[in-house]
């Protein structure tokens, strides 16, 4: 009877949320089936069924959390009865053993392709493990490992009993001695106390509302980003009355389609940054890491968090297709149902706040990329000629915050430059 | 350097080492006036005569046994059985004379004797006429058990079975005869028991021979776009087995999936899996998974039949299941 695992769907990921179950206890499960949806620390996602079976037990509800490699449910073979309720305690969880006490005959009639003969055949994973892993008397202290994992845990000294395993029956596999040996190594980070952490269980006046997820990793991610890098922030006045305008002209010539002025913006940074790659780079203890594909992420603000979806190849984009990407991805973003690849591998971020009446701010990079382009508002301002004439201007302010450890200041100014050279001359963004 | 054909490739080997060595000759049903059932000894009875390319009667036990007798007395028998399946007609000639007698004769003479045949299903003959009995003769001491895959290795191991001073069961595979590929000019007689890492790869190891190296070659190339890197090891000898470059490659990789046209139970991959777990226990991220036919009979209906065959579809399923066991 072998357990389904919480997943590992994210490599930040180390605890989810069941947020529905597709199937109920009894139901017939076939490999590729939609089982679970999953909410992520990024993103809820639907978890398919990678064996054939019959829905044991649910050991965890719709709306509680699990950590990686906790049992989730139970599956049965077909016409195998579903136990009767076991208590689950979190000391059990990791006891592979619960699945000796089934009869042996389950193990010896899974492998029986002789008698279905269709399908070419394979023994069943699940028949080979559980004879592997079966002892008489059903104690077992070791949890599940692979031989790999044994051997890695040995050369590391670390302690087996101590670790998760992610593998099919929680077993603990090389990729698990792998994610212990990068957490363990790092000296503890001193713990940075929060300065306000008053005892307000106790305050009447003060609501604890408990932090999504999402919330959980944005504060995570940003403290991060502010404490280990330093930023500095360039700030530029740019005419965007000939951007307007072709604008104006880009949705007359695309209608039905629309494109934004941020659509614009993005695919300008993404030109920009393709002839003047200085910033489409991530900084490292030893190396500067030059990206060589220009990955735009625009910041989607949802109702508790933000979120980041990424436009891939952005300089390659028509400028629709940049419009159409991320009004796809915002959309799916605001249902978050983003995957975690749609949210990774971005090299330059754009975050915007004009449509919110802000005239300026400064944006928190977002780590590993080395500089993000805030954007407000576009307003009429009176602006004073060479000549002493004032005319009224559409302009809007930029505000470049850029990681002083990969980039310094002049190089930063030049390349704001480019890009409100390019803003100003706008049939140069799409040329 | 030229591309031909696997059946090309073998008819031209057998031409030159019968050339090359006047007692090399050839025998088997209908191999002289017919040139052989798949075409592989075509023109060699005009060139070399009857008494070097002998038709035989349909009468496996009676020919296998007068070649294992001229092989005694010095010379270099080519049998063709025109399909596996026949040899088990000769299988107390093959197991109990041409393995035993070097042994139980204390050395007093080899039987340097080859028998070509091929065997594979897919070709809708019915479940007689489509088996991979390899296992039969790999389980043999005193026999060698060559499978190759491609023209080029067709033709170097012929070339080194004909040459060898021992029995050399010699493993063609009907749906391979038409495949194609490059053979040097200058082919020199290949080492038996060597296996050949064919592709290189980092994520799991796939071993195949015979018509399942190409099968692991299909399935390599759609793993690929998946992301996952599948090295492929072709074992090229089933009998002696070159465990060594088995156990590197998983040493290497972590896990393991093995490709066999035969049935499961007892069968080749049974062998490659434990030979895994006693050289690269301490490596194994999964257990050896392993692919094969589905144990029936195979039926003469298309589709039932290609549905019972190992497939790249099979194969890459079990990479994937394993590879996904090792948390990847």
């Amino acid at each position: 009877m072998p357990e389904i695992l919480m997943p590992r769907l994210s490599d930040t990921m180390e605890e989810g949320v069941v947020s529905a179950w597709h199937k109920k206890p009894g139901d017939k499960v076939t490999a590729g089936d939609a089982l679970v949806d999953i909410e992520t620390d990024k993103a809820l996602m639907e978890y398919e069924a990678y064996e054939d079976g019959v829905l044991g037990e649910i050991l965890v509800a719709e709306g509680e959390t699990a950590s990686i490699g906790a049992p989730i449910a139970t599956l049965v073979a077909e016409g195998e009865t579903v136990p009767a309720a076991r208590p689950a305690s979190a000391a059990e969880t990791s006891a592979a053993n619960g699945q000796v006490a089934a009869p042996p005959a389950t193990v010896t009639d899974a492998p029986a392709p002789a008698a279905n003969g269709a399908a070419p055949a394979t023994v069943p994973a699940q028949a080979a493990e559980a004879a592997g892993t079966a002892t008489s008397d059903g104690a077992r202290s070791r949890p599940p490992s692979s031989p790999l994992a044994r051997r890695l845990a040995r050369e590391n000294d670390i302690d087996l009993t101590a670790l998760t395993g992610s593998g099919p029956g929680g077993r603990i596999v090389r990729a698990d001695i792998e994610s212990a040996l990068k957490s363990a190594p790092a000296p503890a980070a001193p713990q940075v106390p929060s300065p306000a952490a008053p005892a307000v269980a106790e305050d009447p006046d003060v609501e604890r509302v408990p932090l999504s997820r999402i919330r959980k990793v944005t504060a995570r991610r940003l403290t991060e980003s502010m404490q280990t890098t330093p930023h500095f922030y360039l700030t530029r006045i740019v005419d965007v009355g000939a951007l307007l305008a072709f604008r104006k002209t880009l949705n007359e010539a695309l209608s039905p389609a629309k494109v934004s002025v941020n659509d614009l913006i993005v695919k300008a940074c993404a030109t920009a940054l393709r002839a003047n790659p200085v910033l489409n780079v991530s900084f490292t203890e030893d190396n500067l890491l030059v990206h060589k594909r220009v990955n735009v992420g625009v910041a989607v603000a949802l109702d508790d968090g933000l979120v980041v979806p990424v436009i891939r190849d952005a300089d390659r984009k028509s400028v629709s297709q940049i419009g159409a990407d991320t009004r796809e991805l915002a959309g799916r973003a605001r249902e978050q149902r983003l995957t975690p690849q749609e949210m990774s591998g971005g090299t330059f971020t754009v975050s915007n706040l004009g449509m919110f009446g802000v005239d300026s701010f400064t944006a928190v990079i977002n780590p590993p990329e080395a500089a993000i382009l805030a954007v407000g508002a576009t307003r009429k301002d009176v602006v004073v000629g060479d000549d002493g004439e004032f005319t009224a201007r559409d302009r809007l302010t930029l505000t470049l915050s850029v990681d002083h450890r990969a980039c310094d200041g002049a190089t930063g100014a030049k390349f704001l430059g480019q890009l409100a050279e390019l803003l100003e001359n706008p049939f140069r963004i799409v040329a | 350097m030229a591309t031909m054909t696997y059946r090309q490739a073998l008819r031209d080997t057998l031409r030159d080492e019968m050339l090359r060595d006047e007692n090399v000759f050839v025998m088997g049903e209908e191999i002289g006036v017919f040139e052989g059932s798949y075409k592989i000894t075509e023109g060699l009875l005009t060139e070399f005569g009857p008494r070097r390319v002998r038709d035989t009667p349909i009468a496996e036990e009676g020919f296998v046994g007068a070649a294992i007798g001229a092989a005694m007395l010095g010379l270099r028998p080519v049998v063709e059985i025109m399909t596996i399946n026949f040899s088990l007609l000769a299988l107390d000639q093959i197991v109990n004379h041409a393995a035993k007698i070097y042994g139980m004769f204390g050395g007093q003479c080899n039987v340097p004797m080859v028998i070509r045949t091929p065997g594979g299903g897919g070709q809708q003959l019915g479940a007689t006429h489509s088996q991979n009995v390899e296992l039969f003769y790999s389980f043999i001491p005193g026999l060698k058990v060559l499978a190759p895959s491609t023209p080029a290795e067709a033709s170097a191991m012929l070339r080194a079975a004909i040459r060898d001073d021992d029995p050399v069961l010699f493993l063609e595979n009907l749906a391979l005869y038409n495949t194609r590929g490059e053979v040097p000019d200058d082919l020199e007689p290949a080492e038996i028991g060597r296996a050949a890492v064919t592709r290189p790869g980092t994520d799991v190891t796939i071993v195949a021979y015979s018509r399942m190296a190409h099968v692991a070659a299909e399935a390599a190339e759609k793993l690929a776009t998946d992301g996952i890197s599948a090295e492929i090891v072709d074992l090229r000898s089933l009998r002696p087995l070159d465990r060594e470059t088995v156990v590197e490659s998983v040493r290497r990789t972590g896990c393991a999936v093995v490709a066999e046209d035969d049935w499961l139970t007892y069968g080749i991959g049974a062998e490659i899996a434990a030979t895994i777990q006693e050289g690269a226990f301490d490596w194994l991220d999964a257990p050896v998974r392993r692919v094969a036919m589905a144990e029936v009979p195979l039926p003469y209906s298309k589709p039932l039949e290609l549905a019972a065959l190992p497939s790249a579809e099979s194969l890459v399923t079990a990479v994937r299941d394993t590879v996904r066991a090792t948390g990847r």
